[in-house]
């Protein structure tokens, strides 16, 4: 540390890198979010990448983001705004700075403003800053390419090789001013390039000349922050988004249920990555089929399913309507399916990189016939884990299709996630057909909870046959008869609604709470940390996430009803709100609907709950 | 010899329309099925939806009748899921040519281990009786009341089109020739396509008329046997030699022509251009082809999947969930 500076301690930070979509914002992000995370802090990072496939290079439509959220204590979201700006080039800096606090330090490098780039970025003028309005004693100037350059002269590479390493001196400079310990840093690159050492080399070289230029420097516009962790769980830990997670669930499920995984699945942004994910696991059995359409996804599932693995399909956005007709099968064949619909913008093709929660309604209804499917929406990117865990359980004990809504926030999103126990984990058992059955076996015959038994191809005595047209109960055969069918129409209802789910807990002030903050799925890390704000503003808040939809937790109608005033706030016009309306009698919320594609601002919220507080 | 009849494979009492082509196939794919005796239990008959589609309801086999035009796709995730399993799928020319298409061409591509039966009356029964892909131009029928403006699907040649690599085409109302195929289509490895011609006796009566009888198909008909010389004829008296890039009818005897000059047959043919002109052929110029046209070894999807398994899981150094887990970065917080 240079002689008379003083780490200031802070609890959280925001640091946002941007750059062009090929200047390694993402790398750089995630070594700073792992940095963090070693030493115990909280971490939630979110990418923002740009929907054109590969603009032009400095353009304004190319710039793509990566957020990342420390605190000292857990933080839920990657945050409203950054403290630390990273503007890789001029472009960068005009789309990124309305993500900036007003005081926040940017960063950026002095080599990629110059006039050719300040064109392509359109400003008018040979000032930026002044064009922006931004405050130059907050902008650290740094000739980041040039420095980059003489660092690496006598490496050998070549020039756009060279380059490649920007990233790197952008990361030690915030790696300093956050006192970072680097040898994390060195110690991720060397695993991460075991392949390449030139490589780790150059990128370590680089980020140790980015620290130095920091602490020689000490560059005027910063102080040095530290960010102590105070709420350390210890254990093993490691970074994950939202649709590894997921992917890491359904292996997960498949081992404790003794089955194969299949994944039937087309590529769809953002939901491709599971796909990716599970496509590499073939030394644990995992079966990936990348199908000619999202039809065939669903098809293929189904007839895995009917082989005898855990089958999941993927998908996002328009996919989720393709599948709708293969689902109905799967619900009326009485078929272990997981349908994963990492949400999208819509409607159609929409916003394909954004996030949004407009797929709920179709989720429950967006079927032909009384369809029931249970329906599971993860909270964070580390819950996708144990939805989709909880999603295989429900699907393969209760022989049904569930749906496991995620969205482009939480499966891009990352946060640290405390390496799990899988022994800890509850027990998955199919309701195999037994002995006793064989030669008298019908496929529609049920246990308690109106689920019936699973015979899988290949046994004796077991042959039988599913399909779409409605079914005797008792013998399986083709039944048109109006009596049975409205029998056939309950039971699978009830099968259903006896899926037994855990209450939904309320968090914050729960015994006094002026108002309940109600959301599903991934807004719970905004609406938590609302929430916080007005508790610390002396605001009596409470809230009440939903990860299980259908069936609704048993207690419900009584949280619902035990508080003044509620409020639903979901990224959609208000389907959850109207789903909790018709299924609890006379509740009528407050809504909070918000449908831009982005993550909430917390901000926001605070200032939109405690206008229906003072209503 | 096997150790089951065709009455394992049989069950229920078929609801289709008297003189129906799917009582007679129903009948040799039970007869085909005992002959190659595998187990009932170890077989799944799939199938999507109209009047053919109905068929996995008289087996004594594991069976799903699904939804229109996917029989293709879940069958290919029940036979990746399991080959051990031997797949039948069932399909009308509506179900697989039309609103299966993508599923059917795509099945073939990948080369999946399934026995993909495509019965071709060339209508729509169940919905009473609209033309169908495989409809020829100027068909009138309900939906067609002036005639039909579009060409018809062949499906042999979308087969091959889709690089198949097993095509055979039988009427449904010869059962040895049907037997036959679907046998081979059996120990055929590989997407194996039976073209089954069939006749609706309610909205497209007659179409085949032309194949129906024994003496029929002497004369109209050529039987193509892997190694033999392509004769047909009453009395085999007629025979296809090659003609520049074509293939010509010729009468044995007449023009000098002996038997030696006829064409032999040679389903295991990688090059597939003589197998599609002889499975292109119609009347009145030409015979149809029945019997096994092509017949072409190459590596399955299904199998491929579960050797890359292998070969996959013998290099890694994981093979469990918790052992997953170990292969990311880890940081340990004490």
């Amino acid at each position: 540390m240079a002689e008379g500076m003083e780490y200031k301690e802070l609890d959280q930070v925001v640091v946002r890198f941007s750059g062009d979509s090929g200047d390694g914002m993402q790398l750089a992000g995630s070594i700073f979010s792992t940095v963090s995370a070693t030493v115990g802090n909280s971490i939630s990072t979110f990418p923002d990448y740009p929907a054109d496939i590969r603009a032009p290079q400095g353009s304004l439509t190319g710039v793509s983001g990566f957020q990342v959220h420390v605190g000292a204590a857990k933080v839920f979201t990657p945050g409203d705004e950054c403290d630390v700006l990273v503007a890789m080039n001029a472009a960068a800096l005009k789309t990124q700075l309305k993500f900036a606090k007003p005081n926040a330090t940017i960063i950026i490098d002095t080599d990629a403003f110059k006039e050719a780039d300040l064109k392509k970025a359109e400003f008018k003028t040979a000032d930026p800053l002044a064009e922006l309005g931004v405050n130059p004693d907050r902008v650290i100037a740094c000739p980041i390419t040039d420095m980059v350059k003489e660092a690496l002269a006598d490496s050998g590479m070549d020039n756009k090789s060279i380059l490649k390493c920007r990233n790197m001196f952008a990361l030690g400079l915030v790696c300093w001013l956050f006192s970072r310990d680097l040898n994390i840093a060195f110690n991720f690159l060397r695993e991460k390039f075991q392949k390449k050492p030139g490589v780790a080399e150059a990128n370590i070289k680089v980020i140790q000349a980015g620290y130095d230029y920091g602490h020689n420097t000490h560059s005027s516009a910063a102080n040095v922050y530290r960010i102590e962790s105070k709420v350390k769980e210890p254990g093993r830990y490691m970074d994950i988004t939202g649709n590894k997670a997921t992917a890491y669930g359904f292996i997960a499920a498949a081992e404790k249920a003794g089955l194969k995984l299949f994944l039937g699945s087309y590529p769809i942004t953002p939901a491709t990555d599971v796909l990716h994910e599970l496509a590499k696991h073939k030394s644990l059995g995992v079966i990936t089929v990348q199908c000619e359409d999202e039809i065939s996804g669903a098809a293929t599932a189904i007839g895995a399913s009917f082989a005898g693995a855990l089958a999941v399909t993927s998908t996002s956005g328009p996919g989720l309507c393709l599948k709708s007709e293969a689902m109905n099968l799967a619900v009326t064949a009485e078929l272990p399916v997981v349908l994963l619909d990492v949400q999208r913008g819509g409607p159609s093709t929409g916003l394909p990189t954004k996030s949004e929660q407009t797929d709920l309604l179709q989720a429950l209804f967006g079927r032909n016939g009384e369809s029931p499917m249970p329906v599971i929406a993860a909270t964070s990117p580390t819950d996708c884990f144990d939805a989709a865990y909880m999603a295989s359980k429900i699907a393969l004990e209760h022989m049904t299709p569930v749906i496991l809504l995620t969205d482009a926030f939480i499966a891009n999103g990352s946060s640290a996630w405390k390496l799990p126990n899988l022994g800890e984990y509850p027990s998955i058992n199919p309701p195999y057909v037994t002995e006793e059955m064989k030669n008298n076996y019908t496929p529609y015959k049920r246990n308690d909870g109106d689920v019936r038994y699973w015979a899988i191809p290949g046994q004796e005595g077991y042959t039988h046959i599913l399909g779409g047209l409605e079914k005797d109960g008792n013998t399986g055969a083709i039944s048109t008869d109006p009596e049975n069918h409205n029998k056939m129409v309950h039971v699978r209802a009830s099968k259903v609604a006896k899926i037994p789910v855990p209450d939904v807990e309320v968090v914050g002030c729960k015994d006094d709470a002026d108002l309940l903050i109600v959301g599903f799925g991934s807004t719970y890390g905004h609406l938590h940390s609302a929430m916080d704000e007005m508790i610390k503003d002396g605001k009596k808040v409470a809230l009440a996430q939903f990860s299980y939809i259908n069936p609704l937790p048993k207690n419900t109608a009584e949280v619902l009803k035990r508080y003044k005033k509620v409020v639903v706030a979901e990224q959609n016009l208000g389907q959850f709100a109207a789903y909790l309306r018709m299924k609890v009698d006379n509740f009528v919320p407050y809504q909070y609907n918000e449908v831009k594609g982005q993550p909430f601002v917390i901000s926001e919220l605070v200032e939109a709950f405690n206008e229906i507080l003072n209503k | 010899m096997s150790e089951y009849t065709a009455k394992d494979y049989k069950k229920g009492q078929p609801r289709w329309c008297p003189g129906c082509g799917d009582h007679f196939f129903l009948a040799s794919l039970h007869k085909a099925m005992a002959e190659l005796g595998v187990a009932p239990w170890n077989v799944a008959v799939i199938s999507g939806i109209g009047c053919s589609s109905r068929l996995p309801y008289y087996m004594n086999t594991y069976a799903m009748q699904t939804i229109h035009g996917r029989a293709a796709a879940i069958s290919t995730g029940a036979k990746v899921t399991n080959p051990d399993l031997t797949v039948w799928q069932v399909s009308g020319d509506g179900d697989g040519l039309a609103i299966g298409g993508n599923h059917f061409i795509h099945a073939v591509r990948r080369n999946i281990d399934l026995n993909m039966i495509l019965l071709n009356n060339r209508i729509y029964g169940l919905t009473k009786g609209q033309y169908s892909p495989t409809s020829p131009r100027g068909f009138v029928s309900k939906s067609s009341p002036y005639g039909t403006v579009e060409d018809p699907f062949c499906p042999a040649e979308l087969c091959f089109g889709a690089r198949g690599r097993f095509f055979a085409r039988a009427a449904a109302v010869d059962a040895a020739g049907t037997v036959e195929i679907l046998k081979a289509a059996a120990q055929h490895k590989g997407a194996a396509i039976c073209e089954i011609l069939q006749n609706c006796m309610i909205f497209n009566n007659g179409v085949y008329d032309y194949l129906a009888k024994k003496e029929d198909r002497a004369k109209n008909a050529i039987y193509l046997k892997h190694g033999q010389p392509m004769v047909f004829g009453e009395n085999n008296e007629y025979g296809l030699v090659q003609e520049g890039f074509g293939i010509k009818v010729v009468k044995i005897g007449e023009n000098g022509v002996t038997l030696d000059d006829i064409l032999v047959h040679d389903a295991h043919c990688m090059d597939n251009t003589l197998q599609l002109k002889l499975a292109m052929m119609d009347g009145p110029d030409f015979p149809v082809a029945f019997g096994v046209i092509r017949d072409v070894e190459a590596p399955t999807y299904d199998e491929a999947v579960h050797a890359q398994i292998e070969e996959v899981s013998a290099k890694k150094k994981y093979h469990n969930f918790a052992e997953l887990l170990e292969t990311n970065d880890i940081w340990e917080v004490k």
